[in-house]
């Protein structure tokens, strides 16, 4: 049996993968691909926890995460699909119009 | 019973119908067709205030108690009592102003049909004049119908507002806007009393119903505030019926179409004044120096506008004048406790008088919209149904004998000169002017060479103005002769507080003076000497009346000029409260408007210093959450680290 450690480490690395392309990358589906992943970082968290307590609550709570995942991800979908309409690209930076 | 409130009812309800139909349908249904359903309307108001009559009349035979008919509970408290009903009073009173008022209004309508076509402004505005009328109608009769004092104040101002929308329905005329609102403003001064007055009576008394505040143990309630209590209530009627000071706002009325002219000055709207002293007779009664005011102020009025009006040369303003000089007679009668007569005095003039102003319509619509006296003479000839009719109006102001003005104004007369002798004297005088002023005008503009204004086509006008004149003509000659022993025998309940209050007074107050067949006698004498001056100076020798004119001087220059009133309340109310306003316009666009200013400034300082990091892109606000996640979990750690080390 691994340590806990390790799972919550490739939780972190997961969360921390995310974070660095969210910031870094401009197409707007990666970006989302790259919440996506900061996601699933959580959800190995939750589950390693869940192991070592030895219950399933956060195993339950994991599979209501990736419904909800699934959920969002063909909102956020659809809303890229917009929003490429709109601009004719993916970049985020086209859409600045929130600038003070 | 059921009769009486479905009468009443429909009484209020027509004029309110019509002015809805005529305002809602007319401008796109009705169009040239709107002054039908206000006739209907008014001339079926008319007809329910007969029936009206007729049905009190058989059920109060022998007494004329009043009638208090509650429609529905306004403010209720939720318990057996309320603290306001919308109730009428039916009595006498309220009886002889219905009549008056819708009869008077619906020969008016008609009479306006004509009118409003031709003249001025042929089709705009047409159905807003009718609306306007069926509205003033409307307000009248709540006002005279009304069983409480709240009632009452709501018609008041609706009147006031309904003058104020005709008075100013020319409203792209400077003269006419300005006209509009002097009215407006000058009545709210007269109104403020009027209100204070009626705050105070819920005040002393707890209700404002007719039947409690006017019995006795009202008046006890009132106690030593009644002549107060009075006083405001009266300056009300000073603004609504335009006497001395407030009497300023009538002349300059004259700039709306002549039927509105008519309106105001016979039925409608100044005669209000009368009839609220006349309702309230009991409150007044309680003091004689209010009473001696009250006639002081109408004597002293009469005198002052019927002086102004003998030196006008627009017909219309000739009238105006006499009307306030008439009102200031009723005023006398009612200071002097002969409140039928003034309230005789009141339904007569309400005939002669629109009479007059409807006849000088006429001669305006014929002139093409010139009345100036000194443009045209000698109109016998051309417009003889007018001339004529013209005649018995101005015989009747000028209380010619037998016919209408003669009787009433020989009852106010009589009294006046028993208990106010300087004031009934003054006010014989005024008779005689009266009746030199009216002749003057009549002379001038019917009689003499034929001159007509250049490029004038002269025309008798159409039945719809010639029927109105008919009608009412036989109203202003024998209204007095027919009404004259039976309107002072119906309005006996009305006298009782002041034949009460005559009876006490001082021995000493009463004049055993003229009786009344002297006073008939003296006052039918006055009139036609007023009468027979008038036809010398501007008939036979023209050339004296211009003697007059020359040889009085300074004297004829200051009556011509109105003693100037308009001029110093001009110095010493307009001006100053002006440059008050612009003192106040300045303080708020400055200081008031500085301080908010100030208010606003910091938020839009907090706002200038974060604009520049709102950049509008999704990465960076993604960085400012990271980096403040950042900041908040080292804070935290921070914490946490002081905290065990302090344990």
């Amino acid at each position: 049996m691994a340590e806990l450690s390790n799972y919550i480490l490739v939780g972190a690395l997961l969360f921390g993968l995310g974070v660095i392309g969210f910031l870094t990358r401009r197409n707007l589906i990666v970006v989302f691909l790259c919440t996506e992943l900061m996601f699933q970082g959580v959800v190995v968290n939750l589950v390693a926890f869940a192991r070592y307590w030895g219950n399933l609550q956060g195993q339950a709570f994991a599979l209501f995460l990736l419904v909800i995942a699934a959920v969002e991800a063909g909102l956020a979908l659809a809303l890229v699909v917009v929003l490429y309409r709109r601009r004719g690209t993916l970049d985020s930076e086209a859409w600045n119009s929130m600038r003070g | 019973m059921d009769s009486l409130q479905q009468y009443s009812i429909l009484i209020l309800l027509l004029p309110l119908l019509g002015a809805v139909l005529a305002g809602a349908l007319g401008p796109r249904l009705l169009k040239g067709a709107t002054h039908w359903v206000v006739i209907l309307a008014v001339g079926g108001a008319a007809y329910c205030a007969y029936q009206l009559f007729e049905v009190y009349t058989h059920l109060a035979v022998h007494t004329h108690e009043p009638v208090q008919l509650v429609i529905y509970d306004w403010i209720g408290m939720g318990g057996p009592t309320s603290w306001l009903t919308v109730n009428f009073r039916i009595d006498p009173l309220a009886l002889v102003m219905l009549l008056t008022v819708t009869f008077i209004a619906t020969w008016i309508v008609v009479y306006a049909r004509d009118y409003m076509r031709h003249h001025h402004h042929p089709e705009r505005g047409y159905e807003r004049f009718f609306a306007f009328l069926g509205l003033f109608v409307f307000s009248m009769c709540a006002l005279v119908l009304g069983g409480n004092f709240l009632l009452l104040y709501l018609g008041w101002e609706a009147v006031g507002l309904c003058s104020y929308l005709l008075i100013g329905f020319y409203y792209d005329k400077p003269a006419a806007a300005a006209a509009a609102m002097k009215a407006f403003l000058v009545n709210r001064i007269g109104d403020f009393g009027f209100g204070l007055g009626i705050l105070l009576i819920y005040l002393k008394c707890g209700s404002l119903d007719y039947d409690y505040v006017l019995s006795s143990a009202g008046i006890t309630a009132l106690g030593d505030w009644a002549p107060g209590i009075a006083l405001l209530l009266f300056c009300g009627a000073v603004g609504k019926s335009a006497q001395l000071p407030l009497y300023v706002w009538l002349p300059d009325a004259m700039e709306g179409p002549t039927p509105v002219s008519a309106l105001i000055h016979a039925a409608t709207m100044v005669t209000a004044g009368v009839y609220m002293v006349a309702r309230c007779g009991a409150i007044f009664v309680t003091s004689e120096a209010v009473m001696t005011f009250v006639a002081a102020i109408g004597g002293i009025t009469a005198l002052f506008a019927a002086t102004m009006a003998l030196v006008q040369y627009d017909m219309k303003r000739i009238l105006a004048y006499s009307t306030i000089s008439q009102l200031g007679f009723m005023f006398l009668g009612l200071g002097v406790y002969a409140a039928d007569a003034a309230v005789f005095h009141l339904m007569t003039h309400a005939f002669f008088k629109a009479l007059l102003f409807l006849g000088a319509g006429s001669v305006m619509h014929a002139m093409g919209g010139i009345i100036d006296v000194r443009e045209f003479g000698g109109l016998r000839k051309v417009l003889p149904w007018t001339c004529y009719t013209f005649v018995i109006g101005s015989l009747a102001l000028a209380g010619f004998p037998m016919l209408s003005g003669f009787f009433s104004k020989d009852l106010i007369l009589h009294q006046a000169l028993e208990v106010q002798p300087l004031l009934g004297w003054l006010a014989v005088i005024t008779a005689g002017l009266t009746a030199f002023y009216t002749f003057r005008m009549v002379l001038l503009a019917f009689w003499g060479p034929k001159r007509l204004p250049f490029g004038v086509h002269v025309h008798e006008s159409g039945p719809w103005i010639i029927v109105p004149l008919l009608v009412l003509a036989i109203g202003a000659a024998g209204a007095g002769y027919y009404f004259h022993e039976k309107l002072p025998e119906f309005l006996v309940d009305m006298m009782t507080p002041f034949d009460v209050a005559f009876e006490h007074l001082p021995p000493g107050a009463v004049v055993h003076g003229l009786s009344h067949e002297e006073v008939g006698l003296l006052s039918g004498v006055v009139a036609i000497a007023g009468i027979a001056v008038a036809v010398l100076g501007y008939w036979i020798r023209p050339d004296w009346s211009r003697r007059w004119r020359e040889e009085s001087g300074w004297l004829y220059i200051l009556v011509h000029n109105k003693y100037y009133v308009d001029e110093i309340l001009a110095t010493v109310l307009v001006r100053p409260l002006q440059q008050a306003a612009a003192v106040g316009s300045a303080v708020d666009r400055y200081l008031v408007d500085g301080l908010v200013w100030l208010v606003a400034a910091g938020p839009r300082l907090v706002g200038f210093i974060l604009h520049r990091y709102q950049r509008g892109a999704m990465q960076g606000y993604g960085v400012m959450m990271a980096g403040g996640l950042a900041v908040i979990i080292f804070l935290v750690f921070i914490f946490a680290r002081v905290l065990a080390a302090a344990n």
